[in-house]
């Protein structure tokens, strides 16, 4: 299997501290990667640096090959690589559709075309579907921001997807869901791994969620790769033990 | 998105327009001249709800570009241009202008962002005071004529009034479309999270400068009716206090609201004509109106109506999912 995504050495300084320090990884095509790692360790950083909303101080990041450093985010969207925020980011005044909507337009067409085109960019059917998927259905004309916190999360996570993409970098999706809602999460995300062979990469400090959903897991500490490997084996790493999993 | 029936809307829609077409064909030179500053006004006030109320980037430069467009079209009109042209090349030259002062939002918001406007606004009336052989200088430019419409003079108030009121009701088409378009989604998406618009695609950068540059245009067609109107246009009309005036309309109508600026336009351009029986009160009931307003809603006056029709909706919500449970208690 070829890697979708490649990250060498990336480094990333604030003044002197060294958020990331040096941090190289790759992501197959179709994999779910774990990132574990205690708070602070540099995770959401690596994010940023690999997403273009940091410029990385030093190294590369290669999307199928092809170095995409230093793109802006709203690029790497369009080449497909998608995201979820750690803090909730919906819009709260747009209906759930109309994020939904949203989240996929700027891959229809060009601006032209958006501009005269038809309003909902001919999106609807797939946002519906996508409302379908994410068991929204109910909320499908509510604004937002009047969800729960847990179904926010949902269309956080279905608005990820609105757009197609081959990568999504999930930061914590499980914080601050409940355990019902959580399994729906994890069968909605498997389905999409499998259904459409997406590739994911997820921040998350539910251990069990991320043990379960991953097909390897890498664990960070004070900027740097302390693991990777098979969930089993990571847990069992005394390192990984000695600086997160322990106690 | 309101709680208005749909053939309801429609029906007082159609009311409130056979009212601006058919009631001033009964009132005098002053009346008639009021109503279409209104239109024109409003025209401006839209540009800036575009740029301020829907993309979230404020301005303090809007009097600046209606300044532009009266002078282009006061300058091209007096050299016996058509007035159509004229109003190309405002909309033109004010969307290229709009276009480069979106440049400094990309970098600063918010009260940063409202200084460099001030700078620009504060420049353009300079220009326009100081560059005598383009402007006429403070002595202004005088004998501008009205348009020959289809063949037909628009010297006399009432003709010209249906020429203000059609370009704002293809204006409001305009606006209309765009807002309803991905493109007026983008915008909000601006204002609401610019970094989790750049996460789904939403190029920020270009969708800022365009809002800039939209809004712009639609403050130079603005420019470009207020000449013809009045007929004689100096530097002082396209000062600070207009770019404030215009913020001011956008703010007490609602920022953000489709309908703000006509209301907020209505309540700056007749207000202090029914305030004058006051004399030398008006302004400073107007102030105090203003004050009172903006503290006891902050998203003016429609954001009263929107927060209404929000506890409306939710009331009855949840009456109807009372009624559901009843119902379920029945059944057990």
């Amino acid at each position: 299997m070829s890697a979708v995504l490649e990250v060498t050495d990336i480094k990333k300084s604030f003044g002197g501290i060294h958020a990331v320090n040096g941090v190289s990884f790759d992501v197959r095509q179709g994999e779910i990667l774990g990132l574990i790692g205690p708070n602070g360790c540099g995770k959401s950083t690596l994010f940023n640096c690999i997403l273009g909303q940091l410029t990385p101080t030093d190294g590369e990041v290669k999307l199928d090959g092809q170095v995409v450093t230093g793109l802006r985010p709203s690029e790497l969207n369009k080449l497909g690589v998608s995201r979820t925020f750690q803090l909730l980011q919906v819009f709260p005044k747009l209906s759930v559709r109309e994020n939904l909507i949203l989240a996929g337009q700027e891959h229809q067409g060009n601006m032209a075309s958006r501009l005269v085109g038809r309003s909902d960019a001919g999106l609807t059917e797939a946002a519906n579907q996508m409302i379908g998927f994410f068991k929204l259905d109910h909320l499908a004309d509510e604004p937002a921001g009047g969800l729960s916190y847990g179904q926010q999360k949902l269309l956080d996570a279905a608005m990820a997807f609105m757009g197609g993409p081959r990568l999504v970098l999930l930061d914590e999706p499980a914080g601050g869901v409940n355990p019902s809602m959580l399994a729906d999460l994890k069968e909605r995300l498997v389905a999409i791994n499998r259904e459409k062979n997406a590739t994911f990469v997820v921040i998350e400090h539910n251990m069990e969620f991320v043990m379960s959903l991953c097909s390897r897991v890498m664990v960070m500490a004070e900027g740097k790769v302390l693991a990777m490997g098979r969930p089993d084996e990571v847990r069992k790493n005394p390192a990984v033990i000695e600086a997160y999993l322990g106690h | 998105m309101s709680g208005f029936a749909r053939p309801l809307k429609i029906a007082l829609g159609l009311a409130v327009i056979a009212a601006l077409i058919i009631v001033p064909m009964n009132f005098n030179r002053y009346g008639l001249f009021i109503l279409s500053q209104w239109a024109v006004m409003s025209i401006a006030a839209m540009g800036l709800n575009l740029t301020l109320g829907y993309a979230g980037q404020v301005s303090l430069a809007q009097g600046a570009f209606v300044g532009i467009g009266a002078y282009a079209a006061a300058i091209m009109t007096t050299h016996g241009w058509p007035l159509p042209a004229a109003i190309l090349v405002a909309i033109v030259l004010s969307f290229a202008i709009g276009w480069v002062l979106g440049y400094p939002a990309l970098r600063v918001q918010h009260h940063y962002l409202a200084f460099v406007t001030l700078a620009f606004s504060t420049l353009a009336f300079l220009l326009f005071r100081n560059e005598s052989w383009l402007t006429g200088g403070i002595y202004g430019i005088s004998n501008i004529p009205r348009p020959h419409i289809f063949g037909i003079a628009t010297n006399k108030p009432l003709p010209f009034y249906y020429v203000c009121l059609g370009s704002l009701a293809i204006v409001s088409l305009a606006v209309w479309w765009l807002i309803r378009s991905p493109w007026g989604r983008a915008f909000m998406a601006l204002r609401e999270n610019p970094l989790r618009a750049q996460s789904l695609g939403i190029d920020t950068r270009r969708y800022t400068l365009m809002a800039f540059a939209i809004g712009s245009a639609l403050g130079g067609v603005a420019g470009a009716l207020y000449a013809p109107l009045t007929q004689y246009i100096d530097p002082v009309p396209f000062n600070l206090s207009l770019s404030l005036d215009l913020l001011l309309m956008v703010i007490v109508g609602g920022a953000g609201f489709y309908f703000g600026p006509f209301l907020g336009a209505m309540i700056a351009v007749l207000l202090p004509e029914w305030l004058r029986f006051t004399e030398g009160y008006y302004l400073m009931l107007y102030a105090v109106a203003v004050m009172l307003l903006l503290i006891w809603s902050p998203t003016g006056i429609l954001g009263i109506l929107d927060r209404y029709l929000a506890e409306r909706r939710t009331k009855a919500a949840s009456a109807l999912r009372a009624v559901a449970k009843s119902r379920l208690e029945t059944v057990q």
